[in-house]
């Protein structure tokens, strides 16, 4: 693969030969040096922490060196300059690009005209296929993908992680239930996409009338932007909030994930319950984006 | 069957092409969106909503007449999206050479605007918009926008 810009570019077999060469990474006494003498370039043309931060690791856990730039201020695109012209310019200075960007598509833009591999970090409500590489290896540390019932829970129709999670789920044989306010619910195009794919999506409005049937909770944040007023934003978050008693009655060895940072969707209390698997799924970030970027190199 | 007074209104050309059966009042989009403005040097006819006769049923059409230009499949599919039963003809010194219908492609480049003012395509950059042609309707390959209607507002 030569980029890696949409979760959509991956057949299944191509995600599990990558969530397997991550668990090798995971796992392996000593980690392959195998971008020895590489050079990539970070450039966060939009702020991100742990993205950032995760990908540093990983490139430099590999051995590679990082050139960053992370901010547009501090780069020729507060000079006016094209995203175009900047990829074709970083083409001749690394050999990976990873890009993030506020504007959706700007990844797949970069890839067509950088010379070298792009990986995307992000593009605005866009792709951010690292996410949801993570999340799947994530719950497959757990449990198989095949069979399995996922909720997804909080800002369904704006929440670019849950968008790509059930599209990559939508490849193997699980059932997805949503759980989302009025008008936040997942749009009326994708859901009929899921379904074309072969997937079952089953709407729900209260997470309590499901929480016994499922292996993964999956929560996102609720932006309080969303809502007209102060109060309605809290009745609503107020009811989508994981708790301990949320969970009350849940499956043996279900997991609670979440793509964080969090805002109050789930209770400190649940960290110390044996299903937060959400720190951890934060530190899966670095062996998969060393298997993106072996992917691409 | 054609009507005296049809006749009148379009003269036949010698050389160029006609699109026929396009979709009553889409004559002026059918323009657009093969690019054909008032600044082209083309000489042009065009009639709307005109009487036609389709499988023995009463109807009406537009008609558009290019001269001194043969419209190439590619251009011409673009109407498609508008027009599925428009028909092409090709004429040479006032005969029909070629006559063929027009296929929805599967991608279709530049002709739309994207509907997401965040999609990078609405940016200043050096690239056409891209839209996969699906039978939910058109699918952004930058931002994954679909746009489903109100297309004819959306052509550029």
């Amino acid at each position: 693969m030569k980029d890696i810009i949409s979760i959509r570019d991956f057949s299944r077999g191509e995600i599990d030969s990558l969530l397997a060469r991550a668990g090798a990474i995971a796992t392996a006494p000593q980690i392959q040096k195998t971008l020895d003498g590489k050079q990539v370039a970070l450039l966060f043309f939009e702020p991100s922490t742990r993205t950032r931060m995760s990908f540093t690791s990983a490139v430099s856990r590999l051995g590679g060196t990082n050139i960053t730039v992370d901010s547009v201020e501090g780069s020729s695109l507060s000079k006016g300059e094209t995203l175009a012209d900047t990829m074709r310019v970083v083409s001749s200075y690394v050999d990976i690009i990873v890009l993030r960007h506020p504007k959706e598509g700007a990844a797949r833009l970069a890839s067509e005209f950088a010379s070298v591999p792009v990986i995307t970090a992000g593009d605005g409500a866009g792709q951010h296929p690292s996410q949801t590489l993570l999340d799947l290896y994530t719950i497959r540390q757990s449990m198989p993908l095949e069979g399995i019932h996922i909720g997804l829970l909080g800002d369904l129709r704006y929440g670019r992680t849950t968008h790509s999670l059930a599209y990559a789920l939508s490849n193997y044989d699980v059932t997805l239930h949503t759980i989302a306010p009025k008008s936040l619910e997942f749009p009326d195009s994708l859901v009929t996409e899921l379904h074309k794919r072969g997937c079952r999506v089953v709407e729900h409005e209260d997470i309590s009338e499901i929480v016994p049937e499922l292996d993964v909770i999956y929560t996102t944040r609720i932006q309080r932007e969303r809502f007209p007023d102060a109060a309605s934003y809290y009745n609503v978050a107020e009811s989508y909030r994981i708790t301990p008693e949320a969970l009350e009655g849940h499956k043996k060895g279900m997991i609670v994930l979440h793509p964080l940072p969090r805002a109050g969707e789930i209770d400190p209390r649940v960290d110390a319950m044996p299903c937060a698997r959400y720190f951890e799924q934060s530190g899966n970030g670095i062996p998969v984006r060393m298997a993106m970027l072996e992917e691409v190199i | 069957m054609k009507s005296k007074a049809e006749g009148l209104m379009i003269s036949p050309i010698k050389d160029g092409t006609v699109i026929d059966h396009i979709h009553p009042g889409a004559a002026l989009i059918v323009l657009r969106m093969l690019g054909i403005t008032g600044k082209t040097n083309q000489e042009l006819s065009i009639a709307t909503n005109v009487a036609s006769m389709t499988n023995g049923q009463e109807g009406k059409k537009d008609i558009v007449k290019v001269s001194n230009r043969e419209l190439s499949k590619e251009e011409v599919d673009r109407i498609a999206l508008v027009s599925p039963h428009a028909t092409i003809n090709i004429i040479r010194d006032y005969i029909v050479v070629e006559k063929k219908g027009v296929e929805s492609p599967k991608v279709l480049y530049g002709i739309v605007k994207c509907t997401n003012p965040g999609c990078i395509t609405n940016a200043n950059e050096p690239i056409r918009s891209a839209f996969e042609v699906t039978e939910e309707g058109l699918h952004c390959l930058y931002c994954d926008t679909l746009i489903n209607t109100d297309l004819e507002n959306h052509i550029t």
